[in-house]
């Protein structure tokens, strides 16, 4: 199962390190993994989303929790949250199909951040289902780069 | 008072109350050396190797119970420590390791003698910190010691830049205390849990105490005694765990797990409750998981909540200090009933007469089980015995009973080979006036072999008890079980002459090649008091370590010696080590 884990860790140098190194070394799984500080600024938040049986998933827990730069370790899968993904994507548009994409990014509550000559910069936000949903509105002939956030949460 | 970083480091490990440093100078650290040497509280030693340093470290932080302390040089120095470091890793040594690192000017250029410290041994320390800054330095310090020996210990390595070291501040003294909010080691046993796993003690009809090293290191033996006697439960112990329940009592099963005795493992499969303190289930332990303890219900105590449902799951996790949760289990057990376990006792009784650990004699043939069962006698049990790693860590773990925690030092988790020599000397500097056994093979010593240097150097007198048979015994009795006996490179010819070896370092030399010698050349060693003395015994190079329980089998799957033919090991036991 998916599960996003948020950790409030020290703002040190080698904080990021130690937590993925912690999931190589254990070979654990990671899908997305997001880093910033906080409005404290000698605390970031960290959120990773992994997937695993609930065994795999306490072990994750127990071994971020005993990093000692990690302040806090949420599960925040096991209770109510929000959870938000950014992509930023290019998008090659024609005459031909400009309105099919226009309402695919209406659909989807995209925003065109930037247009040139035949390419939109489109910023989306969402879950990461939605994300991907979007993503997969497109034709995929048509989608020039795709940079995603992945997810963070709260 | 202004001092530089390497002064007030010093002054900072005075404060901490260290009183010997294992290391090797080098570029980076020379102006820590030029502190070091004008303070006389501390004493250093010079190894020959600072993979030995940290052993030795290691060695003296056992016996001690203290932190071990090592120095050592940027680069080589520390890439040398990284096993001696692993090794404190795996078994909760509380350790501090100090290393130079090149000018925070010039990290990142490849410079000279450089390496990424704290990259390289991140996976294998509790902690570590990259010291640039001379103001950070006495609060690092004692960060770096508070979180070596509090919690689950182990090793802490501080990696300083030589600009940190010759830089010179206002030194305002070392702090008294230190609060981490991401640290918080002091767990309070939960009473609701100690309730929990008292219904399930009351209720057992087999149970059995399966006790590993966080009873010796959390100097917890007194506590186990207690509740062992109290409960007048069996107990086996770990191969790290010996020593803290005295394997001489009469409730003792002794080790279980691979080479574990037979009375151990089968109670250990049959039991219906099992009480884990300090220990954590490893694969030597286990075996094949899906075979381990069929019908019991697991408590487990343990500092560490990473190492509670981590390969095995568990009724009632009692996270805590081992000594607070068994005190507060025999608090609750006040007033309460114990279910009669007499034909619990009786069944262990049926499988003891197996008397797995009987081996058979050969005449004009040394059996290295009898040289152990000599060296017990002849040091009447009291000896410090460390080991190396192979067939004759298991004799010495089997055949020598341990009634006294931090008397067997053993490099369990890692399994490092070159262990024994340099925690045999930490170990008699800890405690000059016990005798220290090193008990190795002709393979484990060569790894380590220039620390008989630093012996002399620093009077550490130890006796080597060196089972030689010619092999890399354990890899040569896997060729022979799983291999079909193809003994690809585990046979090791061209050996040194032992004696005229410890006789070039100036240690004396004997050589034991038969049985009748043996015991007059172990009482004769230790005579000599104050020397080093290599015992080189010659011994049965086709013996195995029995009992065994095959990788990939359960624990009442075990084979004994000249009962069991050894049955090849599965596909699925081929994967396993």
């Amino acid at each position: 199962m998916r599960h996003i884990i948020s950790l409030q860790l020290e703002n040190e140098s080698g904080a990021l390190s130690r937590v993925a190194g912690l999931f190589s070394a254990r070979g654990f799984n990671i899908e997305s993994l997001t880093v910033a500080p906080t409005n404290d600024e000698t605390l970031s938040r960290m959120t990773i989303v992994s997937v695993g049986d609930d065994d795999i998933i306490e072990q994750i827990i127990k071994q971020l929790d005993k990093l000692i730069d990690v302040v806090q370790v949420t599960n925040l899968t096991a209770a109510e949250h929000t959870e938000r993904e950014l992509v930023l994507v290019k998008i090659d548009v024609n005459p031909s199909s400009q309105a099919e994409i226009d309402k695919h990014i209406e659909e989807y509550a995209g925003k065109i951040v930037n247009v040139s000559e035949n390419i939109y910069t489109v910023e989306m936000a969402g879950k990461s289902q939605k994300v991907s949903d979007f993503l997969a509105s497109i034709d995929a002939n048509k989608i020039l780069e795709v940079s995603r956030t992945g997810v963070t949460g709260v | 008072m202004k001092l530089n970083g390497a002064q007030i480091l010093v002054n900072c490990l005075q404060s901490e109350g260290v009183d010997h440093i294992f290391g090797y100078p080098g570029g980076a650290v020379l102006h820590i050396y030029d502190a070091l040497d004008a303070c006389t509280a501390i004493n250093h030693i010079l190894v020959r190797h600072e993979q030995g340093a940290v052993h030795a470290a290691d060695g003296y932080a056992r016996v001690s119970g203290k932190c071990g302390v090592s120095l050592v040089t940027s680069g080589p120095g520390l890439t040398n420590a990284v096993t001696g470091i692993a090794t404190a890793h795996m078994d909760s040594i509380p350790m501090v390791v100090i290393s130079g690192q090149v000018s925070s000017t010039v990290i990142g250029n490849d410079a000279f003698q450089e390496v990424d410290a704290v990259g390289i041994t991140r996976s294998c320390v509790k902690h570590n910190f990259l010291l640039t800054d001379v103001n950070d330095l006495a609060n690092v310090v004692k960060k770096a010691f508070h979180i070596a020996t509090t919690g689950r210990p182990g090793p802490v390595l501080i990696d300083i830049t030589k600009d940190a070291t010759i830089a010179e501040i206002e030194f305002s003294g070392y702090p008294e205390t230190i609060n981490m909010r991401s640290y918080q080691p002091e767990i309070k046993v939960e009473a609701g849990q100690i309730a929990k796993a008292v219904e399930l003690l009351c209720h057992a009809k087999k149970p059995i105490i399966y006790s590993g090293g966080g009873s010796v290191i959390g100097n917890a033996d007194k506590e186990l005694i207690a509740f062992t006697r109290y409960t007048n439960f069996p107990i086996t112990q770990t191969l790290m765990g010996l020593g803290a329940y005295p394997a001489t009592d009469k409730q003792s099963l002794g080790m279980l797990g691979m080479h574990g005795t037979y009375e151990a493992n089968m109670a250990m499969h049959d039991s219906d409750c099992i009480v884990a303190v300090g220990a954590r289930f490893d694969d030597r332990i286990t075996g094949n998981l899906e075979r381990f303890c069929p019908y019991a219900k697991i408590i487990h105590i343990d500092i560490d909540p990473s190492s509670v449902g981590k390969t095995v799951g568990v009724d009632v996790a009692i996270i805590g200090q081992v000594n607070d949760a068994l005190t507060a289990l025999m608090k609750a057990l006040e007033g309460k009933t114990l279910g009669n376990i007499d034909a619990w006792w009786q069944e262990i009784k049926e499988w003891r007469a197996v008397d797995s650990l009987a081996y058979q004699t050969k005449a004009g043939v040394i059996k290295p089980q009898s040289v152990i069962e000599a060296l017990y006698e002849v040091t009447k049990g009291e000896a410090i015995v460390t080991s190396d790693v192979g067939q004759h860590q298991m004799w010495a773990a089997q055949y020598y009973p341990f009634d006294k925690p931090r008397r067997w030092i053993n490099s369990g988790g890692l399994g490092t080979m070159g262990f024994g020599l340099p925690a045999a000397m930490g170990a008699k500097l800890a405690m000059p006036e016990k005798e220290v056994a090193c008990v190795t093979g002709e393979g484990s010593i060569q790894m380590m072999l220039q620390e008989l240097s630093t012996m002399l150097q620093y009077n550490t007198p130890v006796k080597i008890v060196n089972l030689n048979n010619g092999y890399l015994g354990m890899v040569r009795q896997w060729q022979e079980f799983f291999y079909d006996k193809r003994y690809a490179m585990s046979y090791m010819d061209a050996l040194p002459d032992f004696v005229k070896l410890a006789e070039s370092y100036g240690h004396l030399g004997i050589k034991v090649e038969k049985e009748v010698d043996l015991k007059p050349a172990l009482i004769e060693a230790f005579k000599q008091k104050d020397r080093t003395v290599f015992l080189d015994i010659l011994t049965d190079p086709t013996e195995n370590v029995f009992p065994m329980i095959p990788s990939g089998a359960g624990h009442h799957e075990m084979l004994l010696a000249g009962r069991d033919e050894m049955a090849s090991t599965n596909d699925e036991g081929l994967n396993l080590v």
